[in-house]
């Protein structure tokens, strides 16, 4: 009897010591990009010093958007962190489907996040995400081609500037094209530019009553502007270019202008890739003469908590040190400042050694310059400037970027794709109540 | 003059046989390649084939990042474990419908393969919801009954198809010597047909590795396969080709191995009663 209860208290011994030694683990979801698989190796360092394990699951972005939706929509449980954007966090903090990040301790200083970044990413006045990095876009240009041409990049060009310097820097028998731009359909590809293109020409996607605007002057001119812009100075077959295409476009030499996402500023500037890497200055993304507008995007990959997880508070404690100075810290103690996730914090955009950075300013001014309230000339009822941040937007955009991409690729006019689109929108818009 | 027209055709298909094989398999050889390269020669213009600098880097980078045989053990198990559970529900199945046709049986078939016309995005969020009910997420059990589903029709199809080459007067004669349903189907069935089934199991092994939709949507850690291994490769914002098609190579080899092994019993199978 004695040695009966012996072994049983023993065996019970055994399993609480098991469950102590087993640490907590949360699970987190992500893209794969440069700073998120850094951040990846550098994980191990949180675990140390909190023993919280983190296991990644790491998906592309269009592939994450879906597995995330469907898992926090169904309240599946499956993560503990998602990596989410500009786009998901309003909509989904208003849904009450992300857990508000309040209380976060003095040492975060939730004060030093981008005052732009921290409006994209709150719904009335709560933060629901964490920037982990932030971007606009810009131009990039070579300017050993733009000094060939005689002109010189202004600070702060005008499309009209950008078509003429495209067409001088074009060089078809070498294979130089003035300018890469994204024509890929999808609301993130070239949906996403084209709709910056069109805030900078006095476009807009909704009025007031949320009435499609496709059919007014402003985006003929823009889609026209582009359309035509394009076929004097861009690359064949730029309709099914995106970021990656044109960033090794780019790196190869064969591009004169590139304006895209700030982040690709280290991508271009790095000798170990791009073979113009001492080539490369940076501008202001242009407007349209006489409209006061840029065509600057502003987007945040950031980390949010899905409502219903049961391991809120180590989430957050992962968030608190993925989003922190110091994290910025050790990433450019072992890498370098160009490396650090930019676009965040304040503080950064202060530090003396990231100033030299040679586009630290013009990733800083992009950022500063992009107003999500009020992305385009005239008032909009929604908020977002390459997106409109409501649920429907994606699908729509999505229709509508593909028939902007058939004008690209030749199979339609302009005219054509937008009374599409405005017919599209229209039914889509109805049949959602708006 | 016979002899050398001959010669000459079967020259021409063998050399056309040839050329359509490499264009076939030009894609799988591409990703090899790129797998060997920089990230910088993988987007080289004009392409670089076989003059560079071959490293093996990406494969030491993908190997420190992932757990790799953790998820080459995933997709055994789904694989495997979808085929094996289909085969063993779909035999009787195909045997009745083979031996035993009724007025419905070809409606049955027909109803059985119009559910893989559904895409399957339309029934992801049922799916999903009783997956969570069951607590099934990210499991390899719930996975290799989805996918079982998911091929069943076809591995029904494929083996009413073999089934039905074999003459019934031989299971007639099986039953005239007292061989009861299940020794008939076991013993007198089962072996004639190894061909057909040997196939089937190997298509719907293929098929199942390669599944890439359900075994990203309902797994996260425990369960995922070399399918999700790849996924977390592929990036819209930032050029990693080369460590992408190393993660690649390693997905396809094993099931790249088992198909070369068992080619001559694959198109055995796929070509049984082809010919008459």
């Amino acid at each position: 009897m004695y040695l009966k209860n012996a072994l049983l208290a023993a065996t019970a011994l055994t399993f609480v010591a098991a469950a102590a030694a087993h640490a907590q683990t949360i699970t987190i979801a992500t893209v794969n990009n440069g700073d998120m698989i850094r951040m990846q190796g550098y994980s191990d360092k949180f675990t140390e010093a909190t023993g919280i394990d983190v296991e990644w699951v790491t998906l592309e972005e269009n592939v994450l958007r879906q597995r995330v939706t469907t898992d926090i929509t169904t309240k599946g449980g499956q993560f503990d962190i998602m990596t989410i954007g500009m786009y998901e966090t309003p909509i989904w903090g208003a849904n009450g489907w992300l857990v508000p990040l309040d209380g976060l301790s003095a040492e975060y200083d939730v004060d030093d996040i981008l005052p732009a970044m921290r409006g994209g990413l709150s719904h009335e006045g709560t933060l629901y995400a964490a920037p982990f990095y932030g971007e606009s876009s810009m131009i990039m240009y070579r300017t050993d081609l733009m000094e060939k041409a005689g002109l010189e990049m202004p600070e702060a060009p005008t499309w009209q500037f950008i078509r003429e310097a495209a067409a001088a820097m074009t060089d078809r028998d070498n294979d130089i094209n003035g300018i890469c731009l994204r024509g890929k359909a999808g609301w993130g590809e070239g949906g996403a530019f084209i709709t910056v293109t069109g805030n900078s020409f006095g476009a807009r996607w909704f009025d007031e009553d949320w009435k499609p605007q496709f059919d007014q002057p402003e985006w003929n001119e823009a889609l026209t502007f582009f359309v035509d812009m394009m076929s004097e100075s861009g690359p064949a077959g730029y309709a099914t270019n995106g970021f990656n295409e044109n960033l090794s476009l780019f790196q190869q030499g064969k591009c004169g202008m590139w304006i895209d996402a700030t982040v690709a500023a280290s991508f271009v500037t790095n000798p170990d890739d791009s073979t113009v890497a001492d080539k490369v200055g940076f501008a202001l993304a242009p407007n349209s003469e006489g409209v006061d507008k840029r065509s600057n995007w502003l987007w945040a990959w950031a980390l949010a908590i899905p409502a219903g997880t049961e391991q809120a508070d180590a989430a957050k404690q992962f968030i608190e040190w993925a989003t922190s100075k110091d994290y910025i810290e050790l990433v450019a103690e072992n890498e370098g400042w160009a490396n650090v996730p930019p676009g965040a914090r304040t503080s950064l955009y202060e530090n003396p050694e990231y100033q030299k950075v040679p586009f630290a300013k013009m990733t800083l001014d992009s950022i500063l310059s992009a107003d999500p309230n009020n992305p385009t000339v005239k008032p909009v009822p929604y908020v977002g400037i390459q997106f409109a941040a409501i649920p429907e937007f994606a699908g729509i955009a999505t229709q509508v970027s593909q028939e902007f991409s058939a004008v690209y690729a030749g199979q339609q006019t302009v005219e054509e794709a937008l009374e599409k689109a405005q017919a599209f929108t229209a039914e889509e818009m109805e049949a959602a109540g708006y | 003059m016979t002899r050398a027209v001959t010669t000459r055709r079967k020259s021409l298909n063998t050399a056309l046989a040839w050329a359509v094989g490499l264009v076939i398999f030009f894609p799988i050889l591409w990703t090899i390649l790129t797998s060997f390269k920089t990230e910088a020669q993988a987007i080289a213009s004009p392409p670089l084939f076989l003059n560079f600098d071959w490293t093996l880097e990406n494969y030491a980078i993908v190997q420190e990042r992932s757990d790799y045989m953790r998820f080459l053990w995933n997709s055994v198990i789904i694989a495997g474990g979808s085929t094996i559970l289909g085969v063993i529900i779909a035999v009787p199945a195909a045997w009745a419908m083979a031996f035993v046709p009724s007025k419905r049986t070809k409606d049955i078939l027909l109803w059985m393969l119009s559910t893989k016309m559904l895409p399957a995005v339309g029934v992801l969020y049922p799916i999903y919801l009783l997956f969570i009910r069951l607590g099934l997420l990210d499991t390899r059990g719930g996975l290799v009954v989805v996918l079982m589903l998911i091929n069943l029709p076809i591995i029904v199809w494929m083996l009413y198809t073999y089934f039905r080459e074999i003459p019934g007067e031989i299971l007639e004669a099986a039953r005239m010597d007292g061989a009861t349903l299940k020794e008939e189907i076991l013993y007198v069935l089962t072996p004639m047909a190894i061909p057909g089934i040997a196939s089937t199991v190997l298509l719907n092994f293929i098929l199942a590795w390669n599944e890439a939709f359900w075994t990203l949507n309902l797994t996260a850690v425990d369960a995922a396969p070399l399918t999700a291994f790849i996924a977390s490769y592929s990036s819209p914002e930032g050029l990693f080709f080369a460590k992408l098609s190393a993660a690649s190579t390693m997905a396809i080899a094993p099931i790249l191995i088992l198909g070369w092994f068992s080619q001559k019993q694959l198109v055995r199978g796929l070509t049984f009663g082809a010919v008459k």
